[in-house]
């Protein structure tokens, strides 16, 4: 079963790192294929980055991008001003939010998810440059819906931190795993 | 070990882990990360090679040339405008019969600047003399550059080689990776012994004049030695295949035997291309699909297809599509370009291209047949 994820935010945000941290906790959970990538255009800080990850029981052939996503992760509301975050994604879809505000609060034609990741992320002193990083908390949201353990998920944190930082980023993670709600 | 990570990281990895004496280093997007892990090797200590940084990527293959002339073996990537720089080194390297192992990450030719996947770089070399292997995936990535080293330096080749896969699609896509044990790859992969060497103390010319009567041996041994190139690669890819579990051609089969129409693409495209032929069976069309792995030597005795379907990604201008243009002698031949300055093209876009094929259509895709 192949599932096409995409995650809006800012640059700066760390889209690229959820992408790869979600590939390599869907490994680590016993899935067959995985890919995170990317879309390279003019990225700097503060600007719209998406990037895409792919995650299947079988190997995956796929090289183009992801244009019908089952699950799109938002890192900032503020793109959605600009961005329409709900292209193409399938009918049974749903996007992930992160928000201080209940999913009701949304009008989307799939259903929506929301997290204060942000909060999780000033609570956790997940801040880098004085931004709050909320990319771990929401692959901690997101691995709820996709069935992939937290486990996993903290596992490939620690992996990519050592030490402390890890420590919290593997805490953001799993507090926004229990927090997320439909 | 299994590995997630890019391509770029993943070519580096196999550099190391062939332990090339001389690394020259020029950054150029998307190539850059390959030669920035491979320095971060070197400089914590687990690469013992020198690191050149030069000022061009003309010098980078110049550099190689000097350090594989004294019989060792060296590593560099480029990409696109570099490819482009270092043409002039890129024939020497091949007629001084180097083995010098190149990645390009696959790149647009500027203006209009773009930085995306296309093929026109490294095809746009296909005359000089170097063995040209395109990869679809991370994990052969890694392991062409392994293989392309054993292929290269084989005393019934010693040519050199590049390794070639679309920027940003494989370059900084990140895909699990089986990586050998380092001692598995040093059996495979021994020492370099060269046959000749520059040495200060056993002078020799290299590189002198050569009069008209002498030069077209000297291209014609190289001739005759990329048409070796065509046995040792398969031989190697399957001696990689026994020792590491994963076999190579110089191309890949999917369902070709009872196929109406084969399609014929190389590195990305032909991934997708597989998942293409996938649906397009499961709609009752008698689809199949012939990776094409080596572009030189070009294996086209192997293409004994009826019908096929060339998509390129990379287009000599004035004639057509180039893969289409060296392929279309071989039998009923539909051409299409599609992807140029990495323009996304989907397995339905695939699907749509056979179905224009079966109609009789060719052209630039989404632009002349859609």
């Amino acid at each position: 079963m192949l599932k096409e994820i995409v995650f809006h935010g800012r640059g700066g945000q760390g889209a690229v790192t959820a992408a790869n941290i979600l590939a390599s906790a869907a490994l680590k959970d016993g899935h067959k294929d995985v890919q995170a990538f990317p879309f390279f255009g003019a990225e700097r800080r503060g600007a719209p980055v998406r990037a895409f990850a792919r995650i299947s029981d079988e190997e995956i052939n796929l090289r183009s991008q992801i244009k019908e996503p089952d699950i799109v992760v938002v890192l900032d509301t503020g793109l959605m001003d600009v961005i329409d975050v709900d292209s193409g994604i399938k009918k049974d879809g749903l996007i992930i939010i992160n928000t201080n505000m209940p999913p009701s609060h949304f009008n989307f034609r799939c259903k929506v998810a929301t997290v204060d990741a942000t909060s999780i992320a000033i609570e956790e002193n997940l801040m880098v440059s004085g931004i709050p990083v909320v990319n771990t908390p929401m692959v901690g949201a997101l691995a709820k819906f996709l069935g992939i353990s937290i486990e996993a998920v903290k596992e490939a944190i620690k992996e990519r931190w050592h030490g402390e930082a890890g420590e919290k980023n593997a805490r953001g993670a799993e507090i926004a795993y229990n927090m997320v709600r439909t | 070990m299994k590995v997630i990570d890019t391509a770029n990281h993943i070519a580096a990895l196999a550099a190391k882990m062939a332990k090339p004496a001389v690394i020259a280093a020029y950054p150029i997007t998307p190539q850059t990360t390959v030669v920035e892990k491979l320095a971060q090797y070197v400089e914590n200590g687990e690469l013992n090679a020198r690191y050149v940084r030069v000022e061009s990527e003309h010098s980078a293959m110049a550099a190689c040339i000097g350090a594989a002339a004294t019989g060792v073996r060296t590593f560099t990537a480029t990409s696109s405008h570099g490819l482009l720089l270092m043409h002039e080194m890129i024939h020497w390297a091949a007629l001084a019969r180097l083995p010098i192992v190149m990645v390009n990450v696959n790149r647009a030719i500027g203006p209009g600047w773009n930085i995306w996947s296309d093929s026109n770089d490294s095809m746009g070399q296909r005359d000089t003399g170097w063995i040209q292997i395109y990869a679809s995936s991370n994990q052969e990535v890694y392991d062409s550059i392994i293989q392309a080293y054993k292929i290269a330096e084989n005393e019934e080749v010693m040519l050199p080689a590049m390794v070639c896969y679309d920027g940003f699609i494989l370059s900084h896509t990140s895909m699990p990776v089986e990586v050998p044990e380092q001692s598995k790859v040093d059996e495979f992969l021994p020492e370099f012994k060269s046959l000749w060497k520059l040495d200060v103390d056993k002078p020799i010319t290299h590189g002198n004049i050569i009069l008209p009567d002498d030069y077209m041996d000297v291209r014609y041994s190289m001739n005759e030695a990329m048409k070796r190139a065509k046995k040792i690669i398969a031989e190697v890819g399957e001696e990689y295949g026994k020792k590491f579990g994963r076999s190579y051609g110089l191309i890949e089969e999917y369902m070709t035997e009872d196929a109406d129409y084969v399609i014929v693409a190389t590195a990305a495209i032909a991934a997708e291309a597989k998942e293409a032929v996938k649906r397009l069976r499961e709609r009752g069309k008698k689809a199949g699909l012939a990776r094409l792995r080596v572009f030189r030597p070009m294996p086209y005795e192997l293409l004994k297809y009826d019908k096929m379907i060339v998509i390129d990604r990379a287009i000599s201008v004035g004639l057509g599509g180039v893969l289409y243009n060296e392929l279309r002698w071989l039998g009923d031949v539909y051409g299409f370009i599609a992807g140029l300055g990495g323009k996304d093209v989907s397995y339905a876009d695939i699907m749509r291209i056979y179905e224009l094929a079966e109609k009789g259509k060719e052209g630039w895709y989404g632009i002349e047949v859609k």
